[in-house]
C-alpha cells in the first residue's frame, strides 16, 4: 500500500495580508475565516485555546492563547515551608508528578548540599520511569481517541491502572503521591512489591509490541501521521525543544544521557531517535521510548542496592517514627521540621531533569528562611508549544488536531 | 430483630407455623397502611410518570467532557476499562453541552476559565447536574490563591467529590449519590441522619449577627444554628 | 558547567567584546554565572552563542523585594556538544523596569517573555507582542511579586457559611 507523504499546501506563498495588498481582495474561496478552537472542546488536551485563520481547511495562522488553568502555583510554593511546597510543586505538569517532585527536590538539595544515598536514587529512578510509561500511555490513549482510534484509549488506560497499582503500594496514592522528598523517598518499598513490579516488566513490552502491531500498519492512522506536519531539528531548537519532539526530528539530546544525574549512568538504555520530525516519528519514538524505560526499570529493581532510603541528615530529614518513642533529640527534630521546617542556605539553583515532554527545570531562589522565594518550573510543555504555530502553518485543520495530540501538552504545566 | 424458635418438625403446632408461613409467601403477610404501601412499592414497578423519568434519568446520564485538570485524568478513568462508567449509562461523554445533563467540573476552575465554565453550563438544557470533583473546584484545595475559585460561587453543584484527585471509585461513588438525589431519594446530610443538629459549637452569642458583627441579631432560624447551646445544655459536646 | 577558572577567562572575553556588560561573576554549587547590565543583554546572548551556548533553555524572572534593583531576570544557556551550562542574570528596579527583548533572535523567549512581563511587570522592549499570557486580559496587577497578596477564600465552617454564598463579594 502506498502512503505518500502529504505536501503542505505551500502553493501561495504569500501571507493573506501581502494578498491583500496585491490583489486588493481576496477572492471567495480565499477568504479568511476566524475559528475559535476551545478552550472548551473534546480534542484540545486539556483548555488551551487556539484562534485560527483558516483558508477553506487550511490553517494560514494559528495563535496559542493559554492561562484557563492557570492556578499560582509558584506564588503558593512560596507561602509554604520546602516540605509542604512539594505536593504543589507536584501538581504542575499533572501527568509527570514524579518528575515535577525530582526537579524541586533536586534544587533543594543542591541547595543544601544535600547527598541522596544509593538505594533512594534507584528508587526514584524507578518510579521516574514508571511515571514516564504512564504519561507516554496516557499520549498514545489519548492521541488515539484524537485520531478516532478509539480502541487505544481502553489499552492504554489499562496499562496505566497496573503502573498506578504500583504507585499505591508505595506510597498510597495513584496520582501525585509526595513519594520523592528532599533527600531521597519517602517510605522503603514494601514487601510485595518488587514481585508486581516484575510482573507488570513481564507485561508490558508485550503489551508495548500490540500496540504497535495496532497501529503501524493501519492505514488510517498512517496517511494521518506519516508525513504530516514536519519541521526539522534546526527550527525546534530556535523555539526551545527538547524531549521526544526533538528526538523525533533525529537530535538525540536526552538529559539522561548527556548529563545524567540521579544514576542514570548506571543504566544501559538507548535513545530512540526520528529521522524525519513528521507525526508519525512523534509517536513511534514515544511508543519506543516505553520500551527503554521498561529496561531502565528491569536493570533498577536488578542492581537495587541495599541501604538507607533518605538521606541521613536529620536536620532536613525527618526520623524515623520508631526513634521518636524512645529519643528526645529526634522528637525535637521532628518538632522542628514540622512546624517551622528547615532552613536552606541562601542561593539560586537550576536544576534541569529529562521528562517524558522534555527539559523540566526547576529554579528555586532561597533567602535563609524555611520557605523559599521563588520557585519556577521551566515546564517543557510551555516551551513546545510556541513550535506548534510554525508546525501546522499550512496544513489541515484535521492535521492540527492530530499535531496537537502528538505535541502532548499538558496545559497544567503550560499554565502552572 | 425478632427471634423465632423453632421446634423439630413433627408436633402439630410447628405444622401450624409452617403453614401459616407458607401462606404467607404465597399472599403476602397481613399489612396496614404505610407498611402495606411500603411493601407494594418495593415489589411493585412505579407507577407516577415523575418517578419512572426519574428513573430513566438517573440512569443515563451524559457526562459533558468538562476536564480542566488533574481531575480530569481520573475522570477518564472512570470511563475505562477497570471502573467502567458505561455499565452505569454514562456511556456517551457528549462533547457538546446541548446533548449533556451531567457536568462534572474536574479540575481547577482558574478565574480565566469560570465565565467559561459558567457559559457551558447555561447552554446545557434542562434538566442538569453538576458534580464538582476534586477538592480545587469544590473549595479551593490545595491552592488557596488569587488565581482559581470555588465551583459553588458561580454556579449551582448538587454533589461534592472530595479528594485530590478522587480515585475513580470514589467519582462513582459520587456518581452514585447524584443518582440517587435524582430519583427523589436524597442521602440525608450526616448531621440529619447522625441526628447531630445542634451539636455545633459555637463562637459567637446569638445576639451578635455572625457575618457584620453588629449588635443586632434578627433572630431567625439562621442566627439559631449559631447559637444553639444554651449555658447548662451541653452534654459534653 | 564551566568550572570557576573557565568562568573567569569566559568573561575576561566578554569584557572585552562587549564593554560594561560584565558586573560580576558568580560560581556556586558548581554553576556558573554571570551578571550583567540590562542593556547589553542582547550582545551577551550573542557572545555566548558564538562560544557554543546555542540552546535558551529558560528565561525567567523573579523578585528581589525588598533589596533593590528589584526584578531579576535570568536566562539559562546550554551548550549541547560540550555539554555545558552557563546562567546570565540581570537585575532592573521597579521605577524602570525595562529590558531589551531577546525574542527577535531567540525565538524561543516569546511565550518566557510574555509570562514575565504577566507576572511582575517587567517591560520587553522589541517584544513583537507583549500582553498577558496567564492572566486574563483585564487583570490588574502583576501577581508574582512579592507585595502583592496571596489571595484566596477563607475556609467556611458553620458560622461563617453564609459567606460563601455571597456571590456578589
Amino acid at each position: 500500500m502506498a502512503t505518500e507523504t502529504r505536501h503542505l499546501d505551500r502553493t501561495t506563498t504569500l501571507e493573506p495580508t501581502e494578498r491583500i495588498e496585491q490583489h486588493g481582495d481576496l477572492a471567495p474561496e480565499q477568504e479568511l475565516l476566524t475559528l475559535n478552537m476551545g478552550p472548551h472542546h473534546p480534542a484540545t488536551h486539556g483548555v488551551l485555546r487556539l484562534l485560527t485563520t483558516l483558508e477553506g481547511e487550511v490553517v494560514r495562522d494559528i495563535k496559542p492563547i493559554i492561562g484557563y488553568v492557570h492556578t499560582g502555583i509558584e506564588k503558593t510554593a512560596e507561602d509554604k515551608s520546602y516540605w509542604k511546597a512539594i505536593p504543589v510543586v507536584e501538581r504542575m505538569d499533572y501527568l509527570s508528578y514524579y518528575f515535577n517532585a525530582m526537579a524541586f527536590c533536586g534544587a533543594v538539595e543542591t541547595l543544601l548540599g544535600l547527598e541522596v544515598p544509593k538505594r533512594a536514587q534507584y528508587l526514584r529512578v524507578i518510579h521516574l520511569e514508571l511515571n514516564r510509561i504512564a504519561s507516554h500511555l496516557i499520549f498514545v490513549a489519548t492521541g488515539g481517541l484524537d485520531l478516532g482510534a478509539v480502541s487505544m484509549f481502553w489499552y492504554g488506560w489499562r496499562e496505566r491502572d497496573m503502573i498506578l497499582d504500583l504507585f499505591e503500594q508505595t506510597s498510597g496514592q495513584r496520582m501525585h503521591t509526595r513519594y520523592i522528598q528532599v533527600g531521597g523517598v519517602a517510605e522503603d518499598v514494601p514487601r510485595g512489591w518488587e514481585q508486581n513490579l516484575r510482573k507488570f516488566i513481564k507485561a508490558m513490552p508485550e503489551r508495548n509490541q500490540q500496540y504497535r502491531a495496532l497501529l503501524a500498519k493501519n492505514e488510517i492512522a498512517l496517511s494521518r501521521l506519516k508525513g504530516v506536519c514536519p519541521l526539522d531539528a534546526d527550527e525546534l531548537l530556535k523555539y526551545g525543544v527538547t524531549g521526544p519532539l526533538l528526538r523525533a526530528a533525529g537530535n538525540p539530546w536526552d538529559l539522561r544521557k548527556a548529563m545524567p544525574y540521579s544514576s542514570y549512568e548506571d543504566f544501559d538504555f538507548k535513545i530512540p531517535v526520528g529521522t524525519e520530525g513528521d507525526n508519525w516519528d512523534r509517536f513511534a519514538v514515544r511508543l519506543a521510548e516505553i520500551d527503554e524505560s521498561v529496561k531502565i526499570i528491569e536493570q533498577a529493581i536488578d542492581g537495587l542496592p541495599e541501604g538507607p532510603h533518605i538521606a541521613d541528615d536529620r536536620k532536613v530529614v525527618l526520623p524515623p517514627r520508631h526513634e521518636l518513642a524512645t529519643s528526645m533529640e529526634a522528637l525535637i527534630h521532628h518538632f522542628k521540621l514540622v512546624t517551622e521546617g528547615y532552613r536552606v542556605p541562601p542561593g539560586e539553583v537550576y536544576y534541569p531533569i529529562e521528562g517524558p515532554r522534555g527539559e523540566y527545570g526547576c529554579f528555586v531562589r532561597s533567602d535563609g528562611s524555611s520557605k523559599p522565594a521563588r520557585v519556577h518550573m521551566r515546564d517543557p510543555s510551555f516551551v513546545n508549544l510556541q513550535a506548534f504555530a510554525p508546525m501546522v502553518k499550512g496544513a489541515y485543520i484535521a492535521d492540527v488536531i492530530a499535531t496537537l495530540a502528538m505535541l502532548d501538552p499538558i496545559l497544567g504545566g503550560i499554565d502552572r | 430483630m425478632e427471634i423465632v424458635r423453632r421446634e423439630k418438625a413433627g408436633s402439630p403446632e410447628s405444622l401450624r407455623i409452617r403453614r401459616q408461613r407458607a401462606q404467607e409467601l404465597l399472599r403476602g403477610p397481613e399489612l396496614e397502611g404505610a407498611a402495606l404501601e411500603k411493601y407494594v412499592t418495593e415489589r411493585v414497578m412505579t407507577t407516577t410518570l415523575d418517578r419512572a423519568l426519574n428513573w430513566a434519568r438517573a440512569n443515563s446520564m451524559f457526562p459533558a467532557t468538562f476536564g480542566l485538570a488533574c481531575c480530569a485524568i481520573e475522570m477518564m478513568a472512570i470511563v475505562a476499562s477497570r471502573v467502567d462508567s458505561a455499565r452505569i449509562g454514562s456511556e456517551a461523554f457528549r462533547a457538546t453541552p446541548r446533548q449533556a445533563d451531567l457536568m462534572i467540573i474536574s479540575g481547577r476552575v482558574s478565574i480565566k476559565m469560570a465565565p467559561i465554565v459558567r457559559r457551558v453550563y447555561d447552554q446545557m438544557l434542562e434538566p442538569k447536574w453538576a458534580i464538582a470533583m476534586g477538592a480545587c473546584s469544590s473549595s479551593m484545595g490545595v491552592f488557596n490563591n488569587y488565581a482559581i475559585v470555588p465551583a459553588d460561587k458561580f454556579m449551582p453543584v448538587d454533589v461534592h467529590v472530595p479528594g485530590c484527585p478522587p480515585r475513580p471509585e470514589a467519582l462513582m461513588h459520587g456518581i452514585f449519590k447524584l443518582r440517587k438525589k435524582i430519583m427523589e431519594d436524597p442521602d440525608e446530610g450526616w448531621r440529619r441522619r447522625y441526628e447531630a443538629i445542634g451539636t455545633e459549637e459555637i463562637v459567637r452569642r446569638d445576639d451578635i449577627d455572625p457575618l457584620t458583627d453588629s449588635e443586632v441579631g434578627t433572630g431567625d432560624g439562621r442566627d439559631q444554628a449559631v447559637n444553639v447551646f444554651k449555658p447548662g445544655d451541653t452534654a459534653g459536646a | 558547567m564551566p568550572d570557576a577558572t573557565g568562568l573567569e577567562l569566559l568573561a575576561a572575553d566578554l569584557r572585552e567584546q562587549v564593554p560594561d556588560a560584565v558586573l560580576d561573576t558568580e560560581h556556586f554549587r558548581g554553576k556558573a554565572a554571570l551578571h550583567v547590565a540590562p542593556a547589553s543583554i542582547g550582545a551577551v546572548l550573542e557572545f555566548l552563542r558564538g562560544r557554543g551556548f546555542t540552546f535558551l533553555a529558560s528565561v525567567h524572572g523573579l523578585d528581589y523585594y525588598p533589596e533593590e534593583p528589584r526584578f531579576g531576570v535570568q536566562y539559562e544557556l546550554l551548550d549541547m556538544s560540550a555539554l555545558d551550562r552557563i546562567t546570565v542574570k540581570l537585575r532592573v528596579p521597579l521605577d524602570d523596569p525595562h529590558v531589551p527583548s531577546v525574542t527577535p533572535d531567540w525565538p524561543t523567549a516569546d511565550h518566557q517573555e510574555r509570562e514575565i512581563y504577566d507576572m511582575f511587570g517587567v517591560i520587553f522592549d522589541g517584544h513583537p507582542d507583549l500582553r498577558r499570557i496567564l492572566m486574563p486580559d483585564d487583570y490588574e496587577g502583576h501577581p508574582q511579586r512579592r507585595d502583592f497578596p496571596v489571595g484566596g477564600e477563607p475556609v467556611l465552617f458553620t458560622y461563617n457559611e453564609a459567606q460563601g454564598t455571597q456571590y456578589t463579594d
